[in-house]
């Protein structure tokens, strides 16, 4: 725990209407941790709050969130403490995030050197022509050929795939350790998807750099991370070694949620469906908020919600059916691959 | 095999004008020259990236553009020398499922008006005929009864779209194109919807066309596959296989782009370089040579035809 | 592409800004204010008969202006005093909201319904329908709206009919322009694809999809064009080629007022004024609610 790049512990962030009547429980109680050079992601759907937290991690809550309560460790300071002028200083230049929507990313009236450059001058003071070269060097890093040319146009000059690596070059400027993608390949195209995935393993070879993918995408997390945390509610429900949790997924969200990706090569009749909406945030039903949807609920499921617990070192679950002396955790082991020898 | 509707040779070109006083016309090539057929009971699914045309060829096929070269065959006549019942039949017969739930449905209407809509226009069937068969068709897309007499706002993306399927299917259609029916949903509600639309395959005969960037999902629901690029189509043939061993470099090169299922399944492949380019200025030749890893001094020169290999149709010189 | 994040996000939802609530005239965002106004001048304008304790046509040129009733010389039995012929005040600015009213929302009615009908017809058809409607509007909207209605009241003569007509006839160019541009983009979406692909006619599509979604967009547009042609309507009557006189309108009030100014008879053109204000200001906030609120945005009926 002493040397985790990343460690958020039991953060809570809620949104509290004005009148103070409605609070969505948007991140509830979550604990995760992150090594440096290391890849997590944080897998969930439209409401399970991971993109909450993204803003959370870097408080960049809008004005109706809050942190409520918990600790966010970054190299061994606690976020939740700094002012925003400290907070200043993280963000871009220690921490750095990349969004879905490239173009949105981008302001269309300036040109890609100047973007690229702007972080340079405001965390590291460099001067116009210092950061303008800096900037031709990292477009050249984003593999963008023609780099003095680039530097010159404009975002809307690019294409997506470009425009996405140009906010890639933005995110690493300043050398962060810690680099924050929010869906960042959901406009891309499948082969430039896949280029810009290459990208950013070989910077964060380069660099040392520490990935967090938030998706909901399964298929990233199974190519490019090494920790996955699955979120529902607000809650992180599981969390392990990727390569585990996919061949035995403990809680029965993830285990629906693998079953129901369509695989390429195997013929399979039915897709694991989960009946049901995912809950409303600002009214949690006591128990576990995935009970009434769970195949596998039983009557304390719905009464009492459960805490995580830690099945092996580094894994665990929010779930009762991985609780100590449940034995039905252990048998169970759903073989969702083959060998990857077939 | 009953093919429900074929297209031979079809193209579709978009003028495009430069300069005020005339100068050269260029024309896209949003599809260019395919052929494809649909059976009955089975699905056609169709790959690509952008610009490769799949959407323009769903409308050509639901009749939203007329095409500028080739013909859709529809019973055996060419659709474009069909009378106007003729025409007519092909419409009923032919319906659509598109990407966003949210706009696929009048705001202003109610469920019972939107999926009764299709029957209306196109049949004179009496109220209470209308009604129950909306209501069959509710019930056939699992939503409960007194859906029907809710607004759009009141459901959720994935009950949105088992009402577009439920409109869809109304006049009985024997295709059903579906353009990415379920990008646009979360990832869980997927799954309903995909086994919701194998399962109608099945009992009610539907044959589909299946358009969607996910290919797993395409490999999953088709029984046919073929690979777009640019407005042409490069490999097609039986989904399974096509997806365990693709031969054209596009499609090995679209294939190892996808995201493995499971972190051991990760391979260490080249990645395919390049941008997709623009179907403004497509390469000469093979539009694929410039990303091609294999491309040879005549790929540039000559385009390739789709020639039948080992059960499929590809269309490269590494094997003419 | 995925489209879920922003609708069904809980968290979203519950942030929205809730919003500075005004104290004043607004109740939770609400704009009671106004539309307590607006009931009330239309009440007015209604039971006018009941209301005025005068006839607003006739007047004793004895009691010709007196001040209003809490001014040395005026006295209750005229409360806003009288006029230069002797005619109630108060009895006049009780028929002259019938006649803003009236005028004033017929035009808008009228120059609502040309203005959305060419609207959805030149967005929705396209081609060469397109073009001539917008150059026309475009000509339209390039002569100065008051300028013409002078012009045009000149010429046909002043009635209220025809003042509604004017009115209607100029201002239409805005609805159109309004209501083409949410045509245009709700021709792109999927549902109307998926009518043009279950066979509907193009008139049945105009109709019945493209009709109700724009009504909002009309709506809101009318409240605001309200405000616009009363001020209008009133100038006109200033000017003297609006509603013919003795109808008692309140820009002809004005007007008549106005060379009782510089003897000090204030109250001449004070209330009428008042009264013009009130009426576009409440119009206008209201119709600045309704934008927000129904906003396409939202999804909201």
């Amino acid at each position: 725990m002493a040397n985790k790049l990343l460690s958020l512990e039991n953060l809570s962030a809620h949104y509290v209407s004005q009148q103070g009547t409605r609070v969505v429980r948007a991140v509830d109680e979550v604990t995760l941790s992150l090594d440096a050079g290391e890849t997590l992601g944080i897998v969930g759907e439209s409401g399970s709050g991971k993109s909450t937290l993204a803003l959370t991690m870097l408080r960049l809550l809008p004005q109706a969130g809050r942190i409520v309560g918990g600790r966010m460790m970054f190299e061994g300071e606690n976020l939740v403490d700094k002012s925003e002028a400290e907070m200043r200083q993280v963000r871009g230049k220690r921490i750095a995030m990349i969004l879905q929507d490239p173009m949105a990313s981008l302001n269309p009236l300036f040109n890609i050197g100047d973007q690229v450059g702007e972080p340079l001058r405001v965390h590291e003071g460099a001067s116009r022509s210092s950061a303008w070269q800096r900037a031709i060097e990292l477009i050249r890093s984003v593999r963008i050929a023609s780099p003095q040319t680039r530097v010159t146009q404009f975002p809307h000059e690019m294409s997506g795939g470009m425009r996405q690596r140009i906010v890639g070059a933005i995110g690493m400027s300043c050398e962060p350790r810690l680099l924050i993608a929010d869906e960042p390949t959901t406009s891309l195209d499948l082969t430039i998807q896949a280029q810009y995935l290459d990208l950013l393993r070989e910077l964060q070879r380069a660099h040392g750099l520490a990935l967090i993918f938030i998706t909901h995408n399964l298929g990233i997390v199974a190519k490019m991370c090494d920790q996955l945390a699955v979120m529902y509610a607000g809650r992180v429900v599981e969390q392990g070694p990727v390569s585990r949790v996919f061949s035995r997924p403990l809680h029965p969200y993830t285990k629906a949620l693998l079953g129901s990706i369509p695989r390429m090569t195997e013929e399979r009749e039915q897709l694991t469906a989960i009946d049901g909406q995912p809950p409303d945030l600002a009214a949690l039903p006591a128990g576990c908020a995935f009970a009434a949807r769970c195949p596998d609920a039983f009557d304390r499921c719905h009464v009492e919600a459960p805490p995580e617990f830690s099945v092996e070192p580094g894994r665990s679950a929010r779930c009762w059916l991985a609780a100590p002396g449940v034995h039905r955790a252990a048998e169970q082991s759903i073989p969702l691959s083959r060998s990857a020898a077939s | 095999m009953i093919a429900v509707m074929e297209a031979k040779g079809l193209s579709k070109h978009f003028p495009t004008r430069r300069g005020l006083f005339g100068g050269s016309r260029g024309v896209v090539r949003a599809v260019d020259e395919i052929s494809f057929a649909i059976e009955r009971g089975r699905t056609l699914g169709v790959v690509g990236e952008s610009g490769c045309g799949k959407t323009t060829t769903a409308k050509l096929v639901l009749g939203l553009e007329t095409p500028t070269g080739g013909a859709i065959q529809f019973e055996g006549h060419d659709l474009a020398t069909l009378d106007p019942p003729g025409r007519r039949r092909y419409r009923k017969s032919v319906q659509a499922v598109f990407q966003d739930p949210y706009a696929s449905l009048n705001p202003r209407m109610r469920i019972s008006a939107i999926i009764a809509e299709p029957l209306v226009t196109n049949e004179k069937t009496e109220a209470t005929e209308v009604r129950r068969r909306m209501l069959e068709l509710l019930d056939l897309v699992g939503l409960p009864e007194r859906s029907a007499d809710l607004f759009p706002h009141e459901f959720s993306g994935g009950q949105r779209q088992r009402i577009a399927i439920a409109r869809a299917l109304v006049l009985s259609p024997q295709l059903v194109v579906l353009d990415e029916p379920v990008s646009a949903l979360d990832v869980s509600i997927r799954a309903q919807i995909l086994n919701l639309l194998r399962s109608l395959q099945s009992r009610l005969g539907l044959s589909y066309l299946f358009i969607a960037h996910d290919l797993a999902a395409v490999a999953h629901m088709s029984h046919e596959v073929v690979v777009m690029y640019l407005g042409k189509i490069v490999e097609s043939g039986e989904a399974r296989a096509l997806a365990r061993a693709p031969m054209h470099p596009y499609t090995k090169a679209l294939f190892a782009a996808a995201l493995p299922s499971h972190p051991d399944e990760r391979r260490d492949e080249p990645v395919l370089q390049g941008e997709v380019p623009s179907p403004l200025a497509p390469p000469s030749g093979c539009h694929f040579h410039p990303r091609c890893p294999h491309a040879m001094a005549r790929c540039a020169q000559e385009a390739p035809r789709l020639r039948a290999v080992e059960g499929r149709q590809i269309a490269c010189h590494l094997f003419d | 592409m995925t489209v879920t994040t922003p609708p069904l996000d809980a968290a979203a939802t519950a942030a929205a800004p809730a919003g500075r609530t005004y104290k004043l005239w607004r109740l939770n965002g609400f704009p009671l204010i106004p539309v307590l106004i607006l009931l009330f001048i239309a009440l007015v304008a209604i039971f006018a008969d009941f209301l005025a304790p005068y006839d607003p046509q006739i007047g004793s040129l004895a009691r010709r202006f007196r001040p209003p009733a809490w001014e040395t010389g005026g006295s209750m039995a005229h409360l806003l005093g009288t006029d230069h012929v002797g005619r109630d005040v108060l009895s006049r600015l009780i028929f002259g909201a019938r006649v803003s009213m009236i005028v004033g929302l017929t035009a808008v009615l009228v120059a609502g319904g040309i203005g959305t009908l060419l609207g959805i017809v030149s967005g929705y058809l396209g081609g060469w329908v397109d073009q001539v409607v917008m150059r026309v509007t475009d000509t339209w909207l390039a002569l100065p709206a008051l300028t013409f209605a002078i012009f045009l009241a000149a010429i046909v003569g002043p009635s209220e009919f025809n003042i509604i007509a004017i009115l209607g006839g100029i201002y239409w160019t805005r609805y159109a322009r309004v209501v083409r541009s949410e045509v245009l983009s709700l021709k792109q979406r999927e549902f109307v694809r998926l009518a043009v692909v279950a066979g509907c006619s193009k008139s049945l599509i105009m109709r019945r999809h493209i009709l109700p979604n724009v009504i909002n967009s009309a709506v809101v547009l009318a409240t605001l064009m309200l405000g616009v042609v009363i001020v209008t309507e009133a100038s006109l009557s200033f000017l003297g080629v609006g509603v013919p006189p003795p109808k008692p309108a309140w820009g002809l009030m004005m007007a008549d007022g106005k060379k009782g100014l510089m003897v000090g008879y204030w109250w001449l053109t004070v209330f009428p004024g008042i009264c013009i204000m009130l009426m576009v200001l409440s119009a206008n906030l209201l119709g600045d609610w309704l934008r927000v609120k129904l906003d396409p945005q939202l999804r909201q009926l």
